[in-house]
């Protein structure tokens, strides 16, 4: 596999663009499976979501997630960006794409490195609304999704 | 010396974002006594550590984890990334 491309950004990004450079640098594979994430606006109350993270921390904690989702699935490429600071209500907060011959490692490394990013990457979010402002809490389900990977 | 980090509502919590502590601390969680004795905004921020995670030089670990060269430790809530 080409090494991981993980990044983590304040600016946006243009999702599409990615999308083809990763699957045009991907090598021989025959299946490429993205994920993107959107700030949702909760019924219309969210007013903006603020991103936290650890910047000595993010880049290794996501590489190591990587690197367990390739030593487990044939993998010939991943990608991961994910965004920090101030994101409104439909912008994309991160992408992970994967690339293997065959579209179920694909898929399910994907997923994996989904469950990961969610409660061991060093991100924290913060969710504004018109009653003020309040740190989102992780969630057990967040938690025994790991568990099926284990 | 160790740099002590604190992120999110604990950052919030304690009022400022990091700071070198002088310590001989032998684990986390001696360190986290040694906090909390300072004064009650560290009591209140460290009351449930199973509400904490924590990491050492920016690898996860336990509060029983040793600090024995430990340069750098992270106190922060579950996270929630993706």
């Amino acid at each position: 596999m080409t090494a991981p491309d993980i990044r983590v950004v304040a600016d946006a990004f243009d999702q599409g663009e990615e999308l083809n450079r990763f699957t045009a640098m991907a090598g021989p594979a025959g299946a490429v499976v993205s994920f993107s994430g959107i700030v949702r606006d909760e019924g219309g109350m969210l007013q903006a979501l603020e991103i936290e993270h650890y910047p000595a921390m993010t880049d290794r904690a996501i590489r190591a997630i990587a690197d367990q989702a390739a030593s487990r699935w044939a993998l010939s490429a991943v990608l991961v960006i994910h965004r920090h600071g101030r994101l409104c209500p439909g912008e994309v907060i991160m992408m992970v794409a994967t690339a293997s011959l065959h579209r179920q490692a694909a898929f399910e490394a994907a997923e994996f490195l989904m469950d990961y990013l969610k409660s061991r990457a060093p991100f924290w979010k913060k969710a504004f609304t018109a009653g003020g402002a309040e740190w989102v809490a992780a969630r057990d389900s967040d938690e025994d999704a790991l568990d099926r990977w284990r | 010396m160790i740099e002590v980090l604190y992120f999110a509502w604990l950052r919030e919590r304690i009022g400022l974002p990091r700071e070198q502590v002088e310590t001989e601390a032998p684990t986390v969680a001696a360190l986290v006594q040694e906090l909390s004795a300072r004064d009650d905004s560290y009591a209140l921020a460290f009351a449930d550590l199973t509400g904490l995670r924590v990491a050492v030089d920016q690898e996860l670990a336990d509060f029983d984890a040793p600090l024995a060269g430990a340069r750098e430790v992270a106190f922060f809530p579950p996270m929630t990334g993706g």
